[in-house]
């Protein structure tokens, strides 16, 4: 069984690796959309000063009543847990954290505009202590490049496999498959497997590449980040699998695959966070696959968060991936029955 | 010889028994009840027009198709899983896996099966010794045909199934085909063949089935049919001949654009003919052939 599985798992890399147009495209999109968001995102941009405020769970900022609050430009943003607000400081998502309470600030030393806000902060509150962090700035580019590798996953997989089986099951190949003593099962894994490989492969080329020119920030664990590349893509290769084995011509995989990667592209937060979004279009993302990849990878990247911390998002992930297998199996037709 | 011994020897000669094989498509029949044996160690031909049902008849014998009713039998057992270890098929329409050369194709399948002919034999039986390191997109249709028969037998099948495997190629590719497939056939292997080429079925078949409407409308070797429905020669004559034939209230079939008058005594015939001056130029006297017997049977021409 495994020598078949091998068999169509090389025979497919090849067919990936020297159908250069295809390859090509595959690196060359993702590479332009990072580039290009780094330079139109690249600048600051922000008119204000952002300044966290710790409270405590039941109080008002207006309590504090000071003047350093009342200057104009400022806005504010209120924290009740220290360990968290100070990571948004380490970030440079707020220029400064004040709290009022026990007469101290937080402030980012590579951060320019948090030295303008200390110093507006020292103005008013003289007797105030000093605390320093760093890190680097958490730049659009950086939240949006997990957005658009996953998206480059997403086509890979879906169309990568979904246009292929079909275009097998049009031209014969896989008829001439079941005539071998090859099962469906063994056809299926050899896909899954060979996507998956190239999918990894390619999001790691293209993570370290980019990696290179852009300098992303990742405050996680890379294996982590690769662990959840892994079980996504593993999930969209399924899902793939499930919609090509009922589609009988491409104009209908075609149809299909669009149906349900286009949500994905707005919903899953590819481009914009869902934070502020509709709680019914929040739901509604929450059943897309790519809204689970791309929550896990960002809680690793941005907030440093373990495996233990997302392995809500990859429950969900392996359960959809049993149920599109398993579906897909069932339903899977090699193309010889004419009706 | 005791009823167990004989179902023993009647599994021993026929590698292939077919019982009131049916396969319906929505309202359409496609194959219509029929049964027969294919003998061990023949070359065994299904005859007939598109739309017979030949290629739905082998098809469900290749196990790719699953009969609406009937059964088929292989060396005495049901169709199971293991019957693709045994059995190779070269189909009417299929592809191979682009971007893959023919000598990775080969080895590709043979890491489908538990044993498999060499590799370098296989090459030397279907002549692909030149082709090896070519793309599969870029063999011409003799070449695709005589790598898609390199797959059928790489598994060193007991019965090859061979679905119209000349059609579309050059008399040259075609003879040379006929070669390769005559060299399974020495190798003691049964080979289960569809063609609408009475031509190849005469060269290549011990024994033929000819097919219309998805029913058996004659079955034997090649010879007995011809001698069983014919008695004497065919006399052909230019196409233009027909309307003065009406006049004179002679019958003839038309086939390949030519009148064709068959007759038991030719002298006669051709006396007869000069008599209602009837021209006689162009004149061709010939044997019968099997497509002479498939236009006497079912009144059409034999057509791809």
């Amino acid at each position: 069984m495994l020598n078949r599985i091998i068999a169509i798992l090389v025979a497919r890399n090849k067919e990936f690796v020297r159908d250069r147009g295809t390859l090509a495209w595959n690196f060359i999109l993702p590479i332009f959309l990072l580039v290009g968001f780094s330079f139109m995102f690249g600048g600051d941009g922000k008119a204000l000063y952002k300044i966290g405020v710790l409270t405590g769970e039941k109080i008002d900022i207006k309590e504090f009543q000071s003047d350093f609050l009342n200057l104009k430009h400022i806005e504010q943003v209120k924290y009740t847990d220290l360990k968290s607000a100070i990571l948004k400081v380490d970030q440079h998502k707020i220029d400064l954290l004040v709290d009022f309470a026990n007469k101290q600030y937080w402030i980012n030393e590579t951060s320019s505009k948090g030295y303008i806000a200390e110093n507006l902060l020292l103005a008013k509150h003289k007797d105030f202590e000093v605390q320093k962090t760093s890190g680097k700035a958490v730049r659009y580019v950086d939240w949006v490049m997990p957005g658009i590798l996953g998206m480059n996953m997403m086509f890979s997989c879906l169309f990568g496999v979904g246009y292929v089986i079909v275009r097998y099951r049009k031209n014969g190949v896989l008829k001439r498959f079941q005539a071998t003593p090859l099962t469906a099962f063994e056809f299926l894994s050899a896909q899954v497997l060979s996507r998956l490989s190239i999918v990894l492969i390619v999001t790691v080329i293209l993570f370290v590449g980019s990696n290179l020119i852009l300098d992303f920030y990742v405050l996680g664990s890379s294996f982590d980040l690769f662990i959840v590349a892994l079980v996504g893509a593993t999930s969209l290769i399924s899902l793939s699998l499930l919609i090509a084995s009922i589609s009988h011509s491409e104009e209908l995989v075609g149809g299909l695959l669009n149906m349900v990667s286009w949500p994905m592209m707005f919903l899953s937060g590819v481009w914009f966070s869902l934070e502020g979004a509709h709680p019914y279009v929040q739901q509604a993302a929450s059943v897309l696959p790519l809204t689970h990849i791309l929550q896990a990878a960002r809680a690793i990247t941005t907030d440093g968060v373990a495996l233990a911390g997302v392995q809500s998002h990859l429950y969900i992930l392996i359960a959809m991936t049993i149920v599109f297998l398993s579906l897909g199996s069932w339903l899977f037709d090699w193309g010889s029955e004419r009706t | 010889m005791t009823k167990t011994d004989e179902l023993d020897m009647t599994v021993i000669n026929n590698i292939l028994e077919i019982t009131n094989l049916t396969k319906k498509f929505s309202d359409n029949v496609a194959v219509d009840d029929i049964s027969f044996v294919v003998p061990k160690g023949k070359c065994f031909g299904l005859l007939g027009p598109n739309g017979a049902g030949k290629t739905t008849t082998i098809e469900m014998l290749e196990g790719i198709l699953s009969p609406t009713s009937g059964s088929i039998t292989y060396k005495g057992r049901k169709i199971d899983h293991d019957y693709h270890q045994e059995v190779g098929i070269q189909f009417q329409h299929t592809s191979i896996q682009d971007f893959l050369s023919v000598h990775e194709t080969l080895k590709m399948f043979t890491q489908f099966y538990n044993e498999t002919t060499p590799v370098d034999e296989l090459i030397k039986t279907c002549s692909l010794e030149n082709i090896l390191d070519r793309d599969t997109r870029k063999l011409s249709g003799g070449q695709r045909q005589r790598l898609l028969l390199a797959l059928a037998i790489l598994n060193n099948p007991k019965l090859v199934f061979l679905d119209e495997p000349t059609t579309g190629l050059d008399p040259q590719a075609r003879r040379n085909f006929w070669q390769l497939v005559n060299r399974i056939k020495k190798q003691n292997k049964t080979v289960l063949l569809t063609t609408h080429y009475m031509d190849e079925a005469e060269s290549l078949c011990d024994e033929i089935i000819i097919m219309d409407h998805g029913k058996i409308i004659e079955q034997g070797t090649p010879q007995e049919l011809l001698d069983q429905n014919f008695d004497g020669v065919v006399i052909s004559l230019p196409s233009e001949t027909s309307i003065r034939l009406k006049e004179a209230n002679i019958e003839y079939l038309e086939n390949n654009n030519r009148i064709e008058i068959t007759t038991q005594n030719t002298e006669e015939t051709v006396k007869m003919l000069l008599e209602k001056t009837i021209p006689i130029t162009n004149m061709q006297i010939r044997s019968p052939n099997l497509e002479d017997l498939f236009i006497k049977l079912t009144g059409n021409q034999l057509r791809a």
